[in-house]
């Protein structure tokens, strides 16, 4: 579990993040929604470590992160995979040898244990045969799947995604949701993913925060976020027409269920 | 004197925390190779043409009959060790691998392939940056050594061909008033320049932010920069060393 408390950024009198506080459960899909330029990518940088709040804290399992001796942190920052917006592959390296790259600076294991514990990796993300790929290689969704392996190969307990699925085909898209969702499930990771898609937040996830203008709007289940009165989160949802489309349908079914009830009670 | 404090504090940030041995070893070697290897090519041409063109020149310039023709020689020999191959090279050098330094890190930041080393406790300047600052510093003296001895050469073959002076004169005069210490002065200053270059090239690109306009503008910052520290340390270096 991540808790974040009061954080606050500023990037040349811009504020960008204001006051935000948080939970993020583990095993769940803990969904950092808003439109872009929001504050979520530098929010999801914070918590990670890449940008240094001006004020706040963030607490990985009750073991406080900001601040702290520099030890600590890399032995937190050792438990994070962060699937990247452009998948941060490195290029001169083949889609083997990136999955290998974190188990061989991180952890102790031999060449065997480490051949074995990508080859699982590879297996899991359906890439078994991609090893000997270089990134200029693959298409954006099989980077996407190999930087998902190289997230989870020294088993990650907290799984960061920036915009897992944008730049992909919808198709694709929903793929690479379903890995990273299942893939929460099945470790019991604290996962958070950044993303403005909100067929991702309805579909794949479980608590949601939605930003705007650095600052929290709205929390809960991806459930309720259809019903919230919150303008601004609606204004988001439903810009996109399809999503108004899908309003206007569950209203109608609501009020001819509603009719339907009534004649029931009447008769 | 900001980004004068910045450089000193990313120079600092390179041995804080560094890599293992092992690592920094291993990581250090393939970097001397791709900046050894590479760049032979072009510092034999470039060299081999200047000793050619030196000896070509002082040989029209030196019109009294009084001075011996084996002085050619001897002024090739001396213009090569002092400065010739240790300047002219590490001029070329921060052309081709500054160049190459700021390019690749400054793609790789743009990239957030620094960031997802630094998401996973690598110090990424240290992982990073270090072995092409030990590698310069190792494969430098190096070319330099390989420069002076194709310059020289280039000047046999130019005097030689173009019948300025005989081969047994240019070999007398390469042998006359040779000072050992002088080879020790060009391999000195190689060192800084290497270090210059390299650090400066590394701290253009590891800054690099925004798109490939950067990466682009941080490549020539990265060479500017470096030739104008190398003239400016050549001067210092012999004000010192001399």
């Amino acid at each position: 579990m991540i808790e974040i408390h009061n954080i606050h950024k500023t990037f040349n009198g811009n504020k960008v993040l204001d006051g935000i506080d948080g939970v993020f459960e583990s095993g769940k899909m803990n969904m950092l929604l808003g439109a872009s330029g929001t504050g979520k990518s530098v929010l999801l940088k914070c918590i990670v470590g890449l940008v240094k709040p001006d004020i706040g804290s963030i607490t990985y399992d009750g073991r406080i992160f900001t601040n702290n001796k520099l030890d600590i942190k890399q032995e937190i920052r050792r438990k994070i995979g962060m699937l990247f917006q452009g998948s941060a592959l490195f290029d001169s390296m083949n889609v083997y040898e990136n999955v290998e790259f974190p188990l061989r600076m991180l952890t102790d294991m031999n060449r065997a244990e480490r051949a074995e514990r990508v080859e699982f990796c590879l297996k899991r993300v359906g890439l078994e045969n991609a090893g000997k790929k270089m990134p200029s290689e693959l298409s954006g969704g099989m980077k996407k799947r190999v930087g998902i392996a190289r997230a989870i190969a020294p088993h990650c307990t907290y799984l960061f995604c920036d915009e897992p699925n944008s730049g992909l085909d919808p198709l694709t898209a929903i793929k690479i949701d379903e890995l990273i969702k299942e893939i929460t499930m099945e470790y019991d990771i604290t996962t958070i993913v950044v993303t403005h898609d909100m067929n991702s937040v309805l579909e794949y996830g479980d608590n949601v925060m939605f930003l705007y203008k650095g600052k929290k709007l709205w929390e809960g289940h991806s459930s309720t976020i259809m019903d919230t009165n919150v303008r601004e989160l609606n204004d988001f949802i439903f810009s996109n027409r399809l999503m108004r489309d899908a309003k206007k349908i569950e209203q109608i079914e609501e009020e001819e269920q509603r009719q339907e009830d009534e004649q029931n009670a009447k008769k | 004197m900001k980004t004068f404090g910045a450089f000193l504090l990313f120079l600092s940030s390179l041995v804080k925390r560094g890599e293992s041995p092992r690592i920094l070893f291993k990581r250090t070697i393939d970097e001397a190779i791709l900046i050894g290897i590479d760049s032979i090519f072009i510092v034999g041409v470039v060299s081999t043409f200047i000793g050619a063109v030196t000896c070509v020149q002082i040989s029209y310039n030196l019109t009294n009959a009084l001075i011996p023709r084996s002085t050619i020689g001897f002024m090739v020999r001396e213009m090569t060790i002092l400065e010739l191959a240790p300047t002219i090279t590490s001029i070329v050098l921060a052309g081709k691998v500054g160049s190459n330094i700021a390019g690749g890190l400054g793609t790789m930041r743009i990239t957030e392939q620094v960031d997802a080393l630094e998401v996973m406790g690598i110090n990424a300047s240290s992982y990073l940056v270090s072995p092409k600052i030990l590698a310069s510093l190792l494969v430098f003296p190096m070319l330099v050594i390989l420069a002076m001895f194709l310059s020289i050469l280039g000047g046999y073959l130019a005097g030689s061909l173009s019948g300025a002076l005989s081969g047994q004169e240019y070999i007398t005069g390469l042998r006359s008033d040779f000072i050992p210490y002088n080879i020790t002065f060009a391999l000195i200053k190689s060192v800084v320049f290497a270090f210059l270059i390299s650090s400066i090239s590394s701290y253009q690109g590891y800054f690099t932010s925004g798109g490939a306009l950067e990466v682009g503008k941080a490549s020539t910052n990265a060479v500017t920069n470096s030739v104008i520290a190398i003239l400016i340390a050549d001067f210092v270096c012999a004000q010192i060393l001399l």
